[in-house]
């Protein structure tokens, strides 16, 4: 399979590679997908007055889960929560050029990004 | 050194050029269609052609005229079960043969089936090999073929074929062999090992793709099968098809070298495999060696890297070809079904990767191979939430992962 340029560039240069404290209150963490599927990402969002500060994530998966997860940290930074929750997969796949085989990819960063928001906001409610 | 590396010799395999310099003459000079008696360009072919046979028949034991050559072990096998399959009607409709088979195997069975054939598919243990128990107790009365391949395109795993040569015998069934991965690199007596049917293809052992070949036994039993093609009668009636001279000079050749060679090309190619498995092994942890540790291939090399995706860890390793048994580098989502067969979990096979060594590997190409895995590896791993999940004490097993 050949690779678009921006795939190969994130995941060359993965953006925003790393873990947060799971447990600070500001950091929502979202893992998705199943390692039997081979592909897992894990995307962690910190969170303050709700607007996304910094994220970072980690993932197991194909060159174009690696980069639908690195170009979904870089696009959720700065957006308020409300923002983030509206990014949809086909933003990423037409970004990144993925071919049909690989829209699950896009998905996958999709929910994790609902996932860490739900997970923030659950963490949140609670106190 | 020169990159890219090509490291998927069971994919293919260049054309040696000693194999190229004998079939030269056949496409401009020496063209005749072998099947011309009655001209020097005819009968220039025709040399070529039983040249060929000749040694193909020394290196796997055989009558130089019980080789029907074909394009390829996909053909051999497809002539193989669907000639016997219809040749032997009167005898029975029962084919075995085993999970782990190429695709050409697999999908002939599952064509002659819809045709009213009973097919049983023999599992295979954590090894990748058949229980010969098990083989024995699927025989009827109505079997009237088995196939097991010799040794396996992706996990290098060897057969038991001698006993199963014996078995097949002892019940009076034919024994089809897809040796497309094992003539020219392993020794292959078909006498000793009880083989009545076997097939092979140049392009797997340095000669040119398209142009293969069946053996077809000519006694104790006679086999027969009955053709694909209908035409001209060639090749005993089972081919019909103006023969491919200068692939089948090629393929000869190829033999011819592989005969000579093999033993002194087996021991260096095991070294190497085995010097890029200790490095990887002694360098990362959590590599996991797919299929039998000693009765494979002493080119095949097959490694899954825990916590790291096999197409990732590819296109981190551009310059070297290599193949994945990871779903993502097919068009299907279901990772490798060989690596399944032999109890690899999903999550393992989709981080493995197959080395193919060949004739022109290098010891250089093995340290530069080990390296470059070894960096992309921990740089992958330094990217997976399994590997920092694991290295966190958590027991992947007992996530709950959302499927999709
Ligand atoms: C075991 C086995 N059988 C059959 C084939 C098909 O061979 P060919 O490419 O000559 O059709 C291959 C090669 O992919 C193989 O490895």
């Amino acid at each position: 399979m050949s690779y678009s340029d921006k795939v190969i560039d994130h995941y060359s240069n993965p953006r925003n590679v790393g873990s947060f404290d799971k447990k600070d209150n500001e950091v929502g963490t979202g893992i998705v997908g199943a390692p039997e599927c081979g592909d897992v990402m894990k995307l962690q969002l910190k969170i303050s007055s709700g607007v996304i500060e910094d994220a970072k994530f980690k993932t197991f998966g194909c060159g174009s889960a690696i980069a639908s997860s690195s170009l979904a940290t870089e696009w959720v930074k700065g957006k308020t929560i409300d923002e983030a929750f509206k990014i949809k997969n086909t933003e990423i796949v037409s970004e990144l050029n993925l071919p049909p085989v690989k829209i699950h990819c896009s998905v996958l960063a999709e929910d994790a990004i609902k996932a860490a928001i739900s997970d923030y906001k659950k963490k949140n409610e609670k106190e | 050194m020169k990159l890219p590396i090509f490291l998927d010799n069971h994919s293919t395999t260049p054309v040696d050029p000693r194999v190229m310099e004998v079939m030269l003459p056949y496409f401009t000079e020496t063209f005749g269609n072998a099947a011309s008696r009655n001209h020097s360009f005819g009968w220039e072919g025709e040399k070529g052609v039983a040249t060929s046979r000749e040694q193909i028949a020394q290196l796997i034991h055989c009558h130089p005229k019980e080789i029907i050559f074909t394009s390829g072990a996909t053909e051999s096998n497809n002539l193989a079960l669907k000639g016997a399959a219809e040749m032997y009607r009167e005898k029975g409709n029962h084919i075995i043969t085993a999970v782990t088979e190429h695709k050409a195997i697999l999908d002939t069975a599952k064509h002659l089936e819809k045709e009213g054939a009973v097919v049983t598919y023999l599992t295979v243990d954590r090894d990748g090999l058949i229980d010969l128990e098990a083989l024995k107790a699927a025989i009827t009365d109505k079997t009237i073929l088995i196939s097991i391949m010799h040794a396996n395109n992706e996990v290098g795993v060897i057969q038991p074929i001698a006993e199963i040569g014996r078995i097949a015998k002892e019940n009076g069934i034919l024994f089809h062999c897809d040796a497309t991965q094992g003539v020219g690199k392993l020794p292959v007596d078909v006498d000793a090992m009880g083989i009545d049917i076997m097939s092979f293809s140049a392009h797997k052992i340095y000669g040119p793709k398209g142009v293969g070949g069946l053996y077809v036994r000519k006694k104790n039993p006679r086999v027969r099968l009955a053709p694909i093609f209908d035409g001209g009668g060639h090749e005993r009636g089972m081919r019909s098809g103006t023969l491919n001279v200068p692939g089948i000079v090629g393929l000869g050749m190829a033999c011819e070298i592989a005969g000579k060679e093999m033993l002194e090309e087996a021991a260096r190619m095991k070294r190497m495999r085995l010097k890029l498995q200790d490095h990887l092994m002694k360098e990362l942890d959590e590599v996991y060696l797919n299929g039998h540790p000693e009765k494979r291939l002493p080119q095949n090399l097959n490694l899954s890297f825990a916590y790291v995706e096999g197409e990732s860890l590819l296109m981190g390793l551009k310059e070297i070809a290599l193949s994945s048994g990871s779903a993502c580098t097919t068009a299907s989502l279901e990772p490798s079904y060989v690596l399944r067969a032999l109890g690899v979990g999903d999550d393992l096979a989709h981080s493995s990767i197959r080395f193919g060594l060949g004739r022109f590997t290098t010891d250089e190409e093995i340290d530069y191979v080990g390296e470059r895995v070894v960096e992309t590896v921990n740089r992958l791993r330094e990217m997976s939430p399994l590997y920092e999940m694991a290295k966190e004490g958590i027991d992947l097993n007992t996530v709950k992962w959302t499927a999709h």
